[in-house]
């Protein structure tokens, strides 16, 4: 049998070793070089010292605030009237669904329902509000990235809810809580550990999201993603991307310790 | 918990559900539309899908796409299922936990962390942007998600017919290919259909790692995005819906299938001891 561990390990372990281990390293060794191929603090130091990349930061971590907020204010309620439904399990599957869709053509179709003399737009004028930009704000952004998260947010929450005795919410009941009693004291901290891991598989993304700040922000909204790509792709400073990337990986481990480890995978489909 | 839902919460849930497929269906509804744009509805044509049909260049980046996904699924399945029976045959406890993190680090860790330092370690090897980085990444990704849905299958099995058919004279080959392998088969199947879907959805890693010469679907239809709207876009995805409902349609027969077996299973066994 110890000969067979180790055959099985062979692979794997190199996948672990070249894929997982070696580019974190690398990412870090990387944030040390400037852009001409010299070791340096400077990138750090730039990005504590400039105020444009503290605030860029800052924002990122505000506007993915806000979409775990508004994704979690939608989400749970439907998570649980989706429990008391009958063929639960197929309207959650309905849920899911859209997730299998790629996201590229989600994003997409955003762009043809908002653009100028888009559908929502002709809506608009039509019942006399008048035609809007709506393309390319700060609020479209928004709504697009809580559209596309929602889905990842239900799934952890409604099982968590799944999960939950209806014994307890009854004995809640029996001893004359009232039903906003019954919610905040039994049934919300009760499934707790679902919300948590619903903020983590969310707001880690949103904090990364870049290809939906380009299409549908305008590159008016700029995400830690979003400096990263330009880093990387556009300006070629691999060292400074790098350093940015550093950051997200530490808000990252940051998320997850205040989140919890979480028991079970919230988010069974990846959202890229 | 059992109760009739108040009209307010029915049309809460309508309104959720409303919101979630009104721009797919908004999507495949123009795909049919005479105009150049995704307002007003012109008519209906089959236009977009012939032009879609006559554009090799499209039809190169879906084959391409398809290969990729197919090809990154088989490896990352061949590893992670590896991968799996190596931690199952890990006994130490300390380092079953230290594997495990290890293995997840990549399922955590948002695609532009991925995408950039994919990017740095291929530059690094001198690997040439394009096809072999594409699937090498591919096929990195994957694999996480593979080892956790074959590892419960494993620890599920009866280890004692592990035990049994060694003693019944059977080599590790043996107990291998016709003991484990078949007891973990669904978790290999749904291992295999999650690292397809992995690989079609993902855009930001494919973005780092492509070169000038090759693209995924995802990777054009962001570069035509940019440029505009274009219905051929929009019959595309009308027939990407298509093949993702038959693949979560398959998905979902073959769970059902499983745990009509499993129910199957128990019952056979309960009639043999009664």
């Amino acid at each position: 049998m110890k000969q067979g561990k180790l055959f099985y390990y062979i692979p794997y372990g190199l996948w672990i070793a070249l894929f997982v281990i070696a580019p974190v390293v690398l990412i870090v060794y990387q944030s040390f070089f400037n852009i001409a191929g010299h070791f340096t603090l400077s990138n750090y130091a730039t990005y504590f010292h400039s105020g444009v990349y503290l605030k860029m930061t800052f924002n990122s971590v505000w506007y993915a605030f806000l979409i775990t907020a508004i994704t979690l204010l939608i989400s749970y309620p439907t998570a649980y009237l989706l429990n008391q439904l009958k063929h639960k399990q197929l309207w959650l599957l309905l849920i899911i669904l859209p997730t299998w869709i790629n996201l590229l053509l989600k994003t997409y179709a955003f762009i043809g329902l908002l653009s100028r003399s888009g559908s929502v737009d002709s809506f608009l004028t039509f019942i006399g509000i008048g035609p809007k930009q709506l393309l390319f704000t700060d609020a479209s952004f928004l709504f697009v990235a809580t559209y596309i998260e929602i889905p990842f947010m239900i799934l952890p929450i409604y099982n968590a809810i799944a999960e939950l005795s209806p014994s307890y919410v009854n004995a809640s009941r029996d001893l004359g809580a009232s039903g906003w009693q019954t919610f905040s004291r039994v049934i919300f901290p009760l499934t707790l550990d679902g919300v948590k891991s619903g903020v983590q598989s969310v707001f880690i993304p949103s904090l990364s999201l870049f290809m939906i700040t380009r299409l549908i922000g305008g590159n008016r909204v700029i995400t830690l993603g979003t400096a990263i790509e330009q880093h990387f792709l556009v300006t070629q400073n691999w060292g400074m991307g790098s350093t940015i990337g550093v950051i997200l990986i530490v808000a990252m481990v940051i998320t997850m310790l205040l989140t919890g480890e979480r028991k079970k995978k919230g988010r069974t489909r990846h959202a890229k | 918990m059992q109760s009739k839902l108040s009209g307010w919460s029915k049309a809460y849930l309508i309104i959720v559900f409303i919101i979630l497929y009104a721009p797919i269906l908004f999507l495949v509804m123009y795909s049919f539309s005479k105009g150049n744009t995704m307002s007003n509805f012109h008519g209906f044509t089959f236009a977009h899908y012939q032009t879609l049909f006559h554009d090799p260049r499209l039809i190169q980046i879906v084959l391409d796409t398809l290969i990729v996904a197919l090809l990154s699924s088989l490896f990352a399945t061949i590893i992670g299922t590896a991968g799996a029976l190596g931690v199952y045959e890990t006994r130490h406890r300390a380092i079953r936990q230290t594997v495990l993190s290890l293995n997840n680090i990549l399922m955590v860790s948002p695609d532009v962390i991925i995408g950039a330092s994919f990017l740095i370690f291929f530059t690094m090897l001198g690997l040439r942007l394009g096809f072999i980085s594409v699937l090498l990444s591919h096929i990195a990704f994957s694999i996480p998600i593979v080892v956790l849905l074959v590892l419960p299958k494993l620890n599920e099995m009866n280890a004692s017919m592990i035990d049994a058919a060694a003693d019944l004279g059977a080599n590790p080959w043996q107990t291998l290919t016709r003991v484990i392998l078949p007891a973990i088969m669904p978790g290999i199947f749904s291992g295999f259909f999650m690292a397809v879907t992995y690989s079609l959805d993902d855009f930001a890693v494919t973005f780092f790692v492509t070169g000038n010469g090759f693209s995924t679907l995802s990777v054009e239809i962001y570069s035509r995005a940019r440029q505009g709207v274009d219905l051929e876009i929009n019959a595309l995805s009308a027939l990407w819906f298509l093949v993702s409902l038959l693949l979560i349609a398959g998905y979902y027969f073959l769970e059902q299938y499983n745990q009509g077996r499993k129910t199957k299973n128990r019952q056979q066994v309960e009639a043999v001891i009664k």
